[in-house]
């Protein structure tokens, strides 16, 4: 049950985030849902290379004890890694960009309601 | 060194190369500036006629990246492949030619406001140029979803160029929020099939499903990444994104938002008729085909009532979207169902025959509006009227594209529609006849436009558009015209090999796993 | 006094002097995890995020129009173009010197030419990786501070109005 718990993280960090962004009104609060789906599915992916027992799959850097030839089984899987690595570089990317635009929207419109943007006049 | 056996690294390389020479030699000059995209481009679309030669002589062109052998996709000691592969058959390369073709016309067409365009604008149209042209020739889950993200980053900030206005952002916005979310659900499904089978290859991951049948994580899979890439690609409940991003981006860049969302759609082709092939259950083609509908239905009639030029000429893009998708959903259905030559070869060539020419077609109308709006600069339908006494080629332009884009005869519009109502025909009649209904619909409204935009009375003296502007448009007019008198030629050269690509997915697997 | 340099985006002046002795430490430790990315955990995006952050302390400390005046966004644009031009460069030479794109073409060659091993290795192992490390990390230094100084000068701006 305890090796669940990542999982059911997982379900519920992509919750609050889809509640986030379809149900609130806040452009700010657009952009932090949009994080939090995104912190979910990296989430997600580092779990899945998780082997019982391993050790951080460092090549050059073996624990005490653990001879090259025992590696496959004690250490965690490196793929799912760099896999999460590439996706907060392009979540960090995004969010740089929505900024951005939110700024710009400010400046133009004076408000951040989502509701009332289309209805104003610059 | 044998540089068609390079192909597919520097029709990538080459225009990420120059999208980070080119602010480095903005700084310089701006002419020089000029020539070196121009350049790149040039290059870049030689070496994919090459690339759609070679593939259509020798089959599927496999390259693997940083290996001491670039078509050894197995190393030694393993079984599956380990590094990135590009696999590219016929349809990629189909794909690769239509985006190279409409960036290199965009280009040419954005040289003639030359004095209004910074160096980001160059550096951020060719990474987006960078992202179609890498979603089109990968072999890989992951590659797929990277250059998807590139895609959509780099369109996002070229809609919301001209920032002055606040409209383009809030467009910008929409865009960017919905295609973050559909880029997780990827994420979210890659990292389901890897945890399931341990691989990211696309060939590995189709025959492993052939061999273990589709398990339960596979169709949460499959959903997420049919809502995802339909989102992406604009099918109709999940459209919303595409009237705002077409009508608020400047210029030429509207035109090439069309090949991105046609990438995304071929994303979702590589799905269904590759990786999944003959697992698939038969819902999936009927929610295509249901896409379809909805999507020509909304497309027709919010075009009706519209007022600003651009976002009309979007709405119309949107219903060329349905009947694409509609065309791929009967052909799909027949594939499924064993009854290829019956009617799915036939839709599938008029669907895939319909993306080329929705390009063109809606490409040239969209030169001419942003032409219109560089001129006179007024974007409402109420307020212009009598532009033929001065802007003469511009209308002719203009009546080419609206009878291309209705599908009447001598133009291309009408042979790839009349595949489509020939073969939809015999699966259901009513499919058949909403989608002449629409394109009369569609015809009425372009001459509803022609009439108040171009006749009638002269308001104001204007010029014509300036030379570069009227050479892109009359390039484009010129291909409308030639596919639509010899239909034969691009059918069976270019057509023909990306359909049986599709229908048949046993040679994509056996070139990469042996 | 103190109410004229708060306005304008400075801190005191302990702040500034902490902030100017941390600056090149944090640089160092930048270098430090982009150059052992093949050996220990880091490399380009880690390494450069650290030293985007070194920059943010001196944007945080001294305000904006000070920094803006010694490193221009123009100067980390350029910096930033530097280092992706960089990593495509190498990539085309393993392709025009070696066998394929982003071979490793370093693999016995003099420089960066051993191959790590179980344990212990020394820095200059690994083919071209360390190369494209320093890449990715001019190219991620450079793009993010330029971020945060266009955000910062745009607010600043926007509260001036």
């Amino acid at each position: 049950m305890i090796y669940n718990l990542p999982f059911l993280t997982v379900v519920a960090l992509i919750a609050i985030g889809m509640y986030a962004i379809i149900f609130k009104r806040n452009l700010i609060k657009i952009a932090v849902g949009i994080t939090i789906l995104e912190s979910g599915v990296n989430l997600f992916l580092i779990t899945l290379g998780y082997r019982e027992g391993g050790v951080a799959p460092i090549f050059t850097n073996l624990p005490p004890g653990i001879s090259p030839d025992q590696i496959p089984e004690k250490m965690v899987l490196p793929v799912p890694q760099a896999l999460t690595l590439t996706s907060i570089v392009i979540g960090v990317a995004v969010l740089a960009l929505i900024l951005s635009f939110t700024i710009n929207i400010y400046r133009k419109y004076g408000t951040l309601d989502a509701g009332k943007i289309r209805r104003l006049k610059e | 060194m044998n540089v068609m056996e390079h192909l597919p690294a520097l029709i990538i390389a080459i225009p990420l190369l120059a999208a980070f020479l080119t602010p480095l030699v903005d700084k310089i000059s701006k002419k020089v500036r000029n020539a070196v995209v121009f350049i790149a481009l040039a290059a870049t679309f030689i070496l994919t006629i090459f690339l759609v030669q070679d593939v259509f002589e020798n089959g599927i062109m496999i390259y693997v990246m940083g290996a001491s052998n670039p078509t050894q996709t197995i190393p030694m000691q393993a079984a599956v492949p380990i590094r990135i592969v590009l696999e590219i058959d016929g349809l990629s390369a189909f794909m690769a030619l239509i985006s190279v073709l409409i960036a290199l016309i965009g280009l040419i067409y954005s040289f003639s406001h030359v004095e209004e365009r910074g160096g980001k604008f160059y550096t951020l149209f060719l990474l987006m140029l960078v992202g179609m042209l890498g979603m089109e020739l990968t072999g890989d889950l992951f590659n797929l979803f990277v250059f998807l993200e590139i895609a959509s980053i780099a369109s996002a900030a070229l809609i919301t160029y001209e920032f002055k206005r606040g409209s383009t952002t809030e467009a910008a916005l929409k865009y960017i929020v919905i295609s973050s979310i559909a880029a997780l659900f990827v994420l979210f499904a890659i990292g389901l099939l890897y945890g399931e089978y341990d691989l990211l290859n696309m060939a590995a991951i189709a025959k492993a499903i052939k061999i273990t049948g589709l398990s339960n994580i596979d169709m949460i899979a499959l959903i997420l990444f049919f809502a995802a890439f339909a989102m992406k690609a604009g099918a109709a409940p999940m459209h919303m994104w595409m009237p705002d991003a077409y009508g608020e981006a400047p210029g030429a860049v509207s035109m090439v938002l069309i090949a991105v969302t046609q990438a995304s759609l071929y994303a979702l082709l590589r799905m269904c008729f590759t990786i999944y092939a003959d697992s698939l259950h038969v819902v999936i083609p009927a929610a295509i085909i249901i896409f379809g509908l909805i999507s020509i239905f909304i497309g027709v009639t919010m075009a009706l009532i519209q007022d600003d030029i651009k976002r009309l000429i979007a709405y119309a893009a949107v219903a060329e979207v349905g009947y694409i998708l509609l065309a791929i959903g009967v052909g799909l259905y027949g594939v499924l169902n064993n009854e290829v030559e019956l009617y799915a070869r036939k839709a599938l060539q008029g669907g895939i025959f319909h993306i080329f020419n929705d390009i063109l077609d809606i490409g040239l109308l969209f030169l001419v509006a942003g032409g219109i709006i560089y001129i006179t600069k007024e974007r409402n339908l109420n307020k212009l009227g009598g532009l033929a006494h001065s802007m003469k080629y511009t209308s002719i332009l203009f009546l080419i594209g609206l009878a291309a884009v209705a599908g009447l005869p001598p133009m291309n519009g009408f042979a790839s529609k009349i595949m489509i109502y020939e073969s939809v025909y015999k699966v259901s009649p009513i499919l058949s006849i909403v989608a002449i209904l629409a394109s009369i619909i569609m015809l009425a409204i372009f001459v509803k436009i022609f009439h108040s935009v171009f006749t009638g009375p002269k308001i104001s003296e204007q010029k014509d558009v300036p030379k570069l502007m009227l050479a892109s448009m009359i390039i484009l007019a010129a291909l409308i015209i030639f596919f639509g008198l010899f239909p034969d030629i691009i059918i069976n050269n270019v057509v023909n090999p990306a359909v049986n690509a599709l229908i048949e997915n046993a040679a994509y697997i056996s070139n990469v796993m042996g | 006094m103190k109410n004229e340099e708060m306005n304008e985006g400075k801190m005191t002046v302990i702040v500034q002097t902490i902030a100017a002795l941390l600056f090149p430490l944090a640089l160092i430790f930048s270098f430090y995890v982009i150059m052992h990315g093949h050996l220990t955990p880091g490399g380009g995006f880690q390494g450069g995020a650290i030293g985007a952050s070194a920059v943010v302390l001196l944007i945080v400390a001294y305000g904006v129009k000070h920094v803006e005046e010694k490193m221009s966004e123009g100067g980390f644009s350029v910096f930033e173009s530097l280092g992706g031009l960089i990593f495509v460069v190498v990539a085309i030479f393993g392709l025009f010197l070696a066998t394929s794109f982003l071979a490793n073409f370093l693999v016995n060659e003099p420089i960066f030419g051993k191959i790590p091993g179980w344990g212990e290795s020394p820095l200059n192992s690994g083919g071209i990786l360390p190369i494209l490390n320093i890449a990715v990390g001019m190219k991620v230094i450079g793009g993010l501070s330029a971020v945060v100084l266009i955000l910062a000068l745009i607010s600043r701006e926007g509260e001036e109005k």
